[in-house]
């Protein structure tokens, strides 16, 4: 299993295409980074303006890597699935159109485990991802704009981490986006399986994971209770509930705690099954597929 | 004869009356005149509707005649404007007509109510009401109207440092404005509970617990930067 999985690993990483997501997330965080160097006042006079007549902002405190990490995040886990889907929309239906996929099956491996391989491979490749993420959006920021105390701005709240209760809201917080990339990366893995190309089941990824998104983010009743609750999309920012504290009788926030972690942890159990879901249809269909090419 | 007594007795008690509340805000004054600088160090809580915040430890700095400071060395903190420019020193500036408003009950003692009324029409100050536990000689709430940022209110508790007019513990109210960005600005995770999102402007609060003063030991201009 270990050999086959270096094998796929070997395969993906010997790919020079392989490296343009790590090459579009490495220039748009550079980009963010830079524009919040230098005009991060801007944007945060335009998230606090409702507060600067009460209070006295401290606005180059409240401008540090802490909070720039979060902004790149914010920005970015919206469009680092469509960079998985490259990898894991290619993986089966690229073998199917270079015609090694036939080549593939008749070796001694049964197909099952080749998929489970191939999959993993893409978690391998996605969680990559997410580590050199985090490397450049958190602790490249925090060398470039220290750290401090962590404000959040939600729609109705204003929220303040201390700088030595965040670190693990991070950890926790990438833990879960690897969850949650994976689960797109198992959604392009599935319909890899059912193409001859890689372009369809990129392609089919993308569209489905933006027009989930949407239909996410969208407040209409008639979804909100019946749709939303059942789609992976709305799961997968769950990683910014690590970020909300919990309150106490007088409003102060809690260090060390979370707002709401059995509603976190019910997004991640949907992933979850989404996940189980999609590879074993990727299994079944695949264990029942004429291979021609 | 009798009545034109009365009269006249009645209007001297009328007139010694409208002395005494001048006489008993210098006397105040006098006290808070004593410090010319201090260095404080405490414990702020924040309840503000829209505001999540967790206790800090803040130090705070005062020098004559209105310079004041809250810092919090180890982290950010959000300081109320008005707790700044409302302080008990910016009030009992400039030139003002005393009105004397009876008495009251503040903290389970008795006070007694002064009305400020700023001389300066442009002043932002537009009335101070103060409640004074006259045997002590202490403020212990002020009531304040601006023109621009609607009324603040400051109860103060006193302890060991009762002596300089410098309170132990002192409640912060204040107006706020509405707080809400859009959701497709912040893409908030919505993790299905309801919540009740604070209803327009409230009122904040803010308390300053005090642990320790240094009182006229000096305090450097860059404390204030």
């Amino acid at each position: 299993m270990w050999t086959l999985l270096r094998i796929e690993l070997f395969k993906i990483f010997r790919r020079p295409r392989t490296y343009i997501p790590f090459g579009a997330i490495a220039a748009m965080i550079l980009i963010i980074q830079l524009g919040l160097k230098f005009d991060g006042r801007s944007y945060l006079e335009l998230m606090m303006s409702s507060l600067s007549d009460s209070f006295f902002i401290p606005y180059n405190m409240i401008m540090n890597g802490y909070l720039v990490a979060f902004v790149i995040l914010n920005t970015l886990l919206i469009q680092v699935p469509l960079l998985v889907a490259l990898v894991a929309g290619d993986i089966i239906a690229g073998e199917a159109n270079m015609g090694t996929l036939r080549l593939l099956v008749i070796r001694p491996v049964s197909r099952t485990r080749l998929l489970l391989v191939k999959f993993f491979a893409s978690v391998v490749y996605t969680v990559a991802l997410l580590v050199w993420m985090a490397v450049l959006s958190l602790f490249l920021s925090m060398l470039l704009f220290g750290t401090n105390d962590m404000m959040i701005a939600r729609n109705t709240v204003m929220e303040q981490i201390r700088s030595s209760d965040v670190l693990w809201r991070y950890i926790a917080a990438f833990g879960y986006a690897a969850v949650a990339l994976s689960t797109v990366a198992a959604l392009a893995f599935l319909l890899s399986v059912f193409a001859d190309n890689s372009i369809g089941p990129i392609v089919s990824t993308i569209s489905v994971v933006i027009v989930l998104t949407i239909l996410s983010e969208m407040r209409i009743p008639l979804y909100d209770n019946t749709v939303k609750p059942w789609l992976f999309t709305s799961h997968m920012l769950a990683w910014k509930g690590f970020f909300y504290s919990q309150s106490d009788g007088q409003g102060a926030a809690i260090p060390g705690s979370v707002e709401n972690l059995p509603a976190i942890l019910r997004s991640l159990v949907v992933l979850l099954v989404y996940i189980f879901g999609f590879v074993t249809a990727a299994i079944v269909s695949f264990n029942k597929k004429d291979i021609l090419s | 004869m009798k009545y034109f007594l009365i009269v006249v007795l009645g209007l001297m008690g009328a007139a010694v009356r409208a002395q005494a509340p001048d006489v008993l805000l210098q006397k105040v004054r006098a006290r808070l005149d004593q410090v010319n600088d201090y260095q404080a160090t405490g414990t702020m809580k924040t309840n503000v509707p829209f505001l999540k915040v967790p206790e800090a430890q803040v130090t705070v700095y005062f020098k004559r005649p209105d310079r004041l400071k809250i810092r919090n060395d180890k982290g950010i903190s959000l300081v109320p404007r008005g707790a700044v420019t409302i302080s008990l020193n910016n009030l009992l500036r400039g030139a003002y007509t005393v009105l004397d408003a009876g008495v009251d009950t503040a903290g389970g003692r008795t006070v007694r109510v002064i009305k400020l009324l700023p001389k300066d029409d442009n002043a932002d100050l537009v009335l101070s009401t103060l409640y004074i536990d006259e045997p002590r000689l202490l403020i212990v709430r002020a009531r304040t109207t601006t023109r621009e940022n609607g009324t603040y209110e400051v109860e103060m508790s006193y302890g060991k440092y009762g002596a300089y007019a410098l309170p132990d513990r002192v409640v912060f109210t204040f107006n706020t404005k509405d707080y809400k960005l859009p959701k497709g600005l912040t893409f908030d995770y919505d993790d299905g509970s309801k919540k009740n999102a604070p209803a327009g402007p409230a009122r904040g609060k803010v308390e300053l617990i005090y642990q320790s003063y240094a009182i006229n030991k000096g305090v450097p201009d860059s404390a204030f930067q």
